[in-house]
């Protein structure tokens, strides 16, 4: 099965998403945390938008260096987008950010630590998208 | 700075910013300082033609709201940010505390603009009379302040203070939310967008406080605490009801900003780190609203919610930083 990366600050919200996905999940997902990480699998990654009033710097330092690692990156094959949507337009812009440098689709969008309907959604969104790339390749 | 105790002579110490005990202080204080904005930057005045259209009752349901939310704009600057200053950890909160502070100054005033700009002297000053006695507006208000006395725990102040940052603006922030989708009051509704982005941090910053203080815990003293905000969110949301029926039954839109009540529930809780209360079928925002809150965010289709047709590549984002290699 394939795998999910994300990043997650001190509130947690992500974490606490991850989490109740992983319930449903057999791979544990895994988290940057700042330190050198290298993925092992083909992987969606899930991450929080941390920008200024202009969207400069909204994707999170750790996440960047992450994504520094061209091998990282080469194993990425979709972009999950947290947030929430008090940023207005900048909601979950590091989402976006992401997608587009690196090419990949945008997959979903969720606030905070997500809801019932967004877990429901990205599990099975997730299910369908790597059988689709599966079958693809 | 603890002044409690000054025959003691502990040293009086100045805040240090280039001594951080916790990330967050700084990286909240250098959103917040570089969201500063005053309501002469909105240019209010092109709203006048469009207040011209709304009928003498929607006027008055508009202002009314205002005055709701001046009124708690105005608890927060004179009475809770500054309440949460004592039981702050570092210096560097205490510092935050009083950026937050004023800005609900700051929004309390822009209310004032938009009046000054759009209404009569006599049609203002009969709201804020309704405001004063309004007897849901000045419960719930009361319920917070109750919270925020010297004697209250200090965490039930943070929590008190997350609910009114994350849950009780919202049954007034629904109404210019609503003018904008219906393409009216347009610049009023960027300015309560001004608002509304200002009150996520200060939502976000004093629940991270608050799970912060929490995870020392002993579980049973922890598990209090939950269930105090579960009930505080119960008795609000009691009051939060008959408030949105009061003031939007005439218009036929207090289920509309029911459901508003309760996503904005889910997030004030989940900023403590709580998980939502409301179930889904509960918080079927009207699309309109949400596209207000965040416009043009929804331009990229992303393809889980099966609004998009494919997958669709982000695009048209800034991505300028340094610290990107390719
Ligand atoms: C300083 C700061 C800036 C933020 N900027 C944005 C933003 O531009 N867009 C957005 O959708 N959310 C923004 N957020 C909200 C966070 O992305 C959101 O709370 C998220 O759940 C945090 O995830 P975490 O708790 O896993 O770190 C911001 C939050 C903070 C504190
Ligand atoms: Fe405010
Ligand atoms: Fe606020």
């Amino acid at each position: 099965m394939e795998g999910l990366v994300y990043f997650s600050s001190a509130t947690g919200n992500t974490r606490r998403f991850v989490e109740r996905l992983g319930e449903r999940r057999a791979r544990p997902a895994l988290r940057i945390l700042g330190g050198p990480l290298s993925a092992t699998a083909p992987f969606v990654l899930i991450c929080p938008s941390y920008g200024d009033g202009e969207g400069r710097g909204s994707v999170p330092k750790p996440v960047i260096r992450f994504l520094n690692d061209p091998a990282n990156r080469a194993l990425l094959r979709g972009v999950i987008g947290a947030g929430n949507r008090n940023f207005g337009h900048l909601f979950a812009h590091a989402g976006g950010v992401v997608a587009e440098k690196c090419g990949v689709p945008l997959l979903y969008r969720f606030e905070l630590a997500g809801t019932g309907t967004d877990i429901d959604r990205v599990d099975k969104g997730l299910e369908e998208f790597w059988t689709r790339l599966r079958e693809r390749a | 700075m603890n002044i409690a105790h000054p025959s003691q002579r502990a040293a009086l110490k100045a805040v240090n910013w280039n001594r951080i005990q916790d990330d967050k202080d700084l990286e909240v204080w250098n959103r917040l300082t570089s969201n500063f904005w005053l309501p002469e930057k909105v240019p209010l005045s092109n709203d006048i033609a469009s207040w011209a259209t709304l009928r003498p009752a929607e006027r008055q349901l508009t202002i009314r709201v205002f005055t709701g939310l001046t009124l708690l704009d105005t608890i927060q600057s004179a009475v809770g940010a500054p309440a949460l200053m004592p039981d702050a950890e570092t210096p560097h909160e205490e510092a935050v505390l009083a950026n937050i502070a004023f800005m609900e100054a700051v929004h309390a005033r822009s209310y004032s603009s938009i009046f000054s700009t759009l209404c009569l002297t006599a049609e203002v000053d009969e709201a804020f009379r309704w405001s004063e006695e309004n007897p849901h507006l000045q419960q719930k208000a009361r319920l917070i302040l109750d919270e925020y006395q010297a004697t209250s725990d200090p965490l039930r102040r943070k929590v008190a203070s997350v609910f009114l940052e994350s849950f009780l603006f919202y049954s007034g922030f629904y109404l210019p939310m609503w003018w904008s989708s219906r393409a009216r009051l347009t610049n009023t509704a960027d300015l309560i967008r001004l608002i509304i982005r200002d009150e996520a941090v200060h939502g976000y910053y004093i629940g991270y406080k608050y799970q912060k203080a929490v995870e020392r815990l002993p579980e049973e003293k922890r598990k209090e605490l939950k269930d105090f905000a579960f009930a505080l969110l119960f008795d609000l949301y009691e009051i939060e009801a008959l408030y949105a029926a009061e003031l939007y039954d005439e218009v036929g839109l207090t289920e509309d900003v029911k459901a508003f009540l309760h996503y904005n529930a889910n997030k004030a809780l989940m900023n403590l780190g709580y998980e939502a209360l409301f179930p889904a079928t509960a918080t079927n925002v009207n699309p309109a609203i949400l596209a207000s809150l965040s416009p043009g965010a929804d331009e990229n289709h992303d393809f889980f919610s099966g609004s998009g047709s494919s997958y669709v590549i982000g695009k048209a984002v800034a991505t300028e930083d340094e610290d990107w290699e390719f």
